[in-house]
């Protein structure tokens, strides 16, 4: 189905991040920007900083040098609840759900953010408390439909299979209602079903909510099918950013995949 | 009014008999439907102006009479009131498999030369949109689930949404419209056309009329005392008659609500929030059920195995005489209450049956085993023997006249007799008017006075209750001129869970015998609490023990058929159990597990020699085919071994 997907303005601007664990450099003066309504993907061979990227992003690691923009918002450091609040949602690289909660319980945590009558009042489940727990209850269920989970609605998340379980995580993530979500490997671990599925959910995320994805991927076909823009990043630098074909046919890109030797490379 | 003449009982089409309920209990629900997680409901008098303004809008649509209306989707009300909506138009709704992949549907769609579908969602609006230019005649197709469809822009793909809208334009300016469109229909017009799935050769399509399945609805609702408080949970494909009549035409009859799960995957947690009290299901279901329920206790704890197992004892034996209204003496009872109260009660409620006044079963046998573990629960299960081509019911079982081997007596109205061959004719006020632009196979099925032949094998018990035997065809004789129906003879033997597959033999024989497949599984468990060591399926069913404890199987079948005095003959004078399974990759077996007759005769001529020839042991090589697709052979000495065979009871009595 051919249609123009509106692609809005910068929604996300990384500007010359720097990030060291020591002596170890993570990142360094990295920049790109995502647009908004985008599905922006950040690839790489193991350890080239993407998942850092992704910290840095949502506030979990703090870069030494260099701004994020959010929405206008330019920002050197952020407490990751307080880019939650600003509308970044994320899952992780190891499914980080609560294994013992239902399904429903799981994705409620979501909307976490969103309460705001009070623990008391919500330890009681009484009068705003309620109502304010059967709106987000509705959110949730828009969810649980979105995501055709509704069998495993009542089912705890530790005895789901893998595949389940990575669309409950991207459940508690769109149930905050995020501007832009950021997903790390999404379909790492999975078999083709389930990534084609995962794929399908993706993209009707982007097309139904029109939220703005960043995402990690290692399998290129997924990310050059789904991907409206990719920035490639190895040993903490910037290769290339494009679209797909663009990266495709970037010879560092190849080199990178196929492994010449880097000059500082002792392998 | 048009309105006044549509006195109770008197509306003989779907849409008069919705007008008659919108009036007569437009407060009580209708149907409902688990959106978002909740229950939402729609009473009739609701419902009756969702069906007008669809059938409005149909018509704005561009909708004719005598159009067919394709509809294909799991069940949703919104597809259930499109039926309604094009019988008010006078059209024939055509629902279709909704798993069917795509040219199957376009058989359906080409020859029931539907102009319209009304659909479910996305998957379904692809499956036609790939097929559309193959399908001359459809011309428009209404979705009802707008996910994904936002980009849709052809023009005759539209949502159910804006047929609404222009149909409750259209009724705005037209009032009284849908009741005088309603008016216009008669009983004997075509209400429904089912596309039987076809086992063999292309579907047909079978053209039911409003007569047909108001008079069969109607009947069955009496026989069983349906009301409109009952309840039932919708969730078999709406292109089955079965659904047809139980979810639709009695519902309309009776007034009854019907309940459609969420999906697919969480029928059995609906059935256990909405409770039905109406319930069918194919025997496989409650066979799962079963096995579901065995697995879970061997889970328990010690004390609640204990008292699973106590109490089990106490309903297998007083249970189905409670149920049938038999005398139980009181210590029983107060037992039975006890059980009810601790153990039948918590886990009725736990599947969903709590609620359950009767629960039909049909399609093939029921293994007694499973029918008498929900009948001691006092579950009220019943058989009843149909057909599409019947509108459903053929026969059916009366509360407190049950027996698990039989289908019961003809049902209201039904004529019942048995043809020399041993086939089983009907004629009834259900019977189909024809198949669609298929008139040979109409000459074929149903004669010209009406009687419809099912093809299936069958006699009358001394109760008068049928007991279907094997499809007609299959039934062969013995030489002493008895009836020899072997898949009655495999499924009692089947029924033991010891044993997976049998193979019986007989046709032109002096005697039955039989080939057996043990369950490994079964069998390797009773072998291994034994301490009786093996080395895998050939080594098993080898064994001396094994073939006793196959040997009590048999000895059981042949009882049974001996009380039969039809089946007498064909008890099991010889049997042998099968050193390798029958397999599909071998094409012993079809891919739906049916046993191919004439490979296997051919491939153990030997075996069937050494059957009738008096030998106790038959050396044999078989040639298997392993998964990788590599072949090897399998050498063994296959033991044959002598059954008891019992003198017919019936004329023993008569003596």
């Amino acid at each position: 189905m051919a249609y123009e997907r509106k692609i809005g303005d910068t929604i996300l601007a990384v500007d010359q991040i720097s990030l060291a664990f020591g002596g170890v450099k993570a990142l360094s003066n990295i920049s790109f920007s995502v647009r908004e309504h985008e599905i922006f993907a950040i690839i790489g061979p193991n350890g080239a900083g993407k998942s850092s990227m992704l910290n840095c992003i949502n506030g979990f690691y703090h870069p030494q040098e260099g701004t994020i923009t959010f929405k206008g918002n330019t920002r050197r450091q952020v407490r990751p609840s307080e880019a939650a609040r600003e509308g970044i949602a994320r899952t992780f690289q190891n499914i980080a759900l609560f294994s013992g909660m239902t399904t429903l319980d799981n994705i409620m945590t979501g909307r976490n953010t969103k309460m705001n009558k009070g623990i008391f009042w919500q330890a009681l489940r009484y009068g705003p408390a309620e109502k304010e727990e059967m709106e987000h209850r509705a959110v949730v269920e828009k969810v649980i439909d979105f995501l055709e989970i509704e069998a495993i609605r009542k089912t705890a998340v530790g005895t789901l299979p893998y595949g389940l379980q990575k669309r409950v995580e991207l459940g508690r993530a769109l149930a905050a209602e995020p501007d832009l979500l950021l997903l790390d490997e999404p379909m790492a671990g999975m078999n083709l079903e389930e990534k084609q599925d995962m794929c399908r959910f993706i993209l009707d995320v982007n097309d139904e909510f029109g939220t703005t994805i960043v995402l990690i991927e290692h399998d290129m076909g997924v990310v050059m099918d789904i991907s409206d823009r990719v920035v490639v990043l190895d040993y903490g630098k910037k290769l290339a950013e494009g679209t797909p074909d663009e990266v495709r046919t970037n010879q560092d890109v190849i080199d990178a995949y196929l492994g010449v030797s880097h000059d500082d490379d002792e392998e | 009014m048009g309105d006044a003449k549509l006195a109770a009982g008197s509306a003989d089409t779907f849409p008069k008999l919705l007008i008659e309920n919108a009036r007569r209990i437009g407060d009580r629900p209708s149907i409902r439907e688990k959106d978002l997680g909740i229950w939402q409901t729609w009473t009739w008098g609701q419902v009756k102006d969702e069906i007008a303004a669809m059938a409005a809008g149909l018509k704005a649509f561009g909708f004719e009479r005598g159009d067919s209306l394709a509809i294909v989707g799991d069940n949703r009300p919104q597809l259930y009131w499109a039926m309604t909506a094009a019988q008010a138009l006078g059209g024939t709704p055509v629902p279709m498999y909704q798993d069917s992949v795509a040219e199957e549907m376009q058989f359906v769609l080409e020859h029931a030369e539907a102009s319209f579908a009304v659909v479910e969602d996305q998957e379904q609006t692809d499956k036609l949109l790939e097929i559309m230019d193959r399908c001359p005649k459809l011309k428009e197709i209404v979705y009802e689930n707008t996910r994904g469809m936002r980009h849709y822009d052809q023009p005759y793909v539209r949502s159910l949404d804006s047929l609404m809208e222009a149909g409750r334009k259209f009724l705005a300016e037209n009032p009284g419209w849908f009741e005088e469109e309603a008016a216009k229909g008669k009983g004997s017009d075509i209400a429904i056309m089912l596309y039987t799935s076809g086992t063999t050769g292309r579907p047909k399509g079978v053209m039911l009329s409003f007569d047909n399945l108001v008079i069969t609805a109607r009947n069955g609702v009496e026989w069983d005392n349906l009301n409109e408080r009952d309840e039932v949970l919708a969730y078999l494909p709406m292109a089955w008659v079965g659904d047809n009549i139980f979810s639709y035409s009695q519902s309309y009859v009776a007034g009854f609500c019907v309940s459609c799960p969420e999906s697919s995957d969480t029928v059995m947690q609906d059935l256990k929030e909405i409770g039905p009290t109406y319930f069918f299901a194919p025997p496989r279901i409650f066979e799962n059920i079963l096995t579901q329920v065995s697995i879970r206790m061997e889970d328990a704890t010690k004390l609640n195995q204990w008292l699973y197992k106590k109490f089990m004892d106490v309903a297998r034996r007083v249970g189905p005489d409670l149920l049938d209204g038999k005398p139980v003496s009181i210590l029983d009872r107060i037992l039975y209450a006890i059980g009810e109260f601790l153990v039948y009660g918590p886990l009725k409620n736990e599947l969903g049956f709590s609620r359950f006044r009767l629960a039909y079963t049909a399609g093939e046998a029921i293994g007694p085993d499973i029918f008498d573990f929900f009948r001691s629960l006092g579950v009220n299960i019943k058989q009843l023997y149909g057909s599409t081509e019947a509108s459903v019911f053929i026969c059916m079982q009366k509360d407190g006249d049950i027996k698990p081997d039989t289908v019961g007596p003809p049902a209201t109205d039904v004529e019942l007799k048995i043809a020399d061959n041993g086939e089983v004719l009907f004629r009834s006020p259900g019977v189909f008017v024809a198949y669609y632009k298929n008139d040979d196979a109409t000459r074929d099925t149903k004669t010209e006075d009406g009687w419809v032949m099912t093809g299936d094998a069958g006699f009358f018990d001394a109760d008068g209750h049928l007991k279907i035997i094997d499809r007609a065809k299959d039934v062969g004789k013995l030489n002493s001129g008895g009836m020899f129906a072997p898949k009655y003879i495999e499924n009692k033997l089947k029924f033991f869970p010891y044993i997976t597959e049998a193979v019986a033999f007989g046709h032109e024989r002096d005697h039955a015998a039989a080939f057996i497949n043990i369950d490994l599984e079964a069998v390797g468990n009773w072998a291994e609490r034994r301490g009786i060591a093996y080395s895998g399926y050939t080594d098993l069913a080898m064994r001396q023990e094994v073939y006793d404890l196959v040997a009590e199987c048999v000895d059981k079948v042949n009882k049974d058929l001996s009380e039969d005095e039809a089946l007498a003959g064909s008890q099991i004078k010889r049997f042998l159990i099968l050193h390798k399974m029958l397999d599909a990759d071998d094409g012993e077996l079809t891919r739906t597990r049916k046993v191919r007759r004439n490979t296997v005769s051919e491939r153990y001529g030997e075996l069937i020699n050494a059957l009738y020839s008096g030998v106790d042991v038959c050396p044999v090589e078989a040639t298997v085919t392993f998964e990788d697709g590599r072949t090897g052979t399998i050498k063994a000495d296959v033991k044959i071994r002598e059954a008891q065979v019992y003198p017919s009871q019936q004329a023993q009595a008569a003596e």
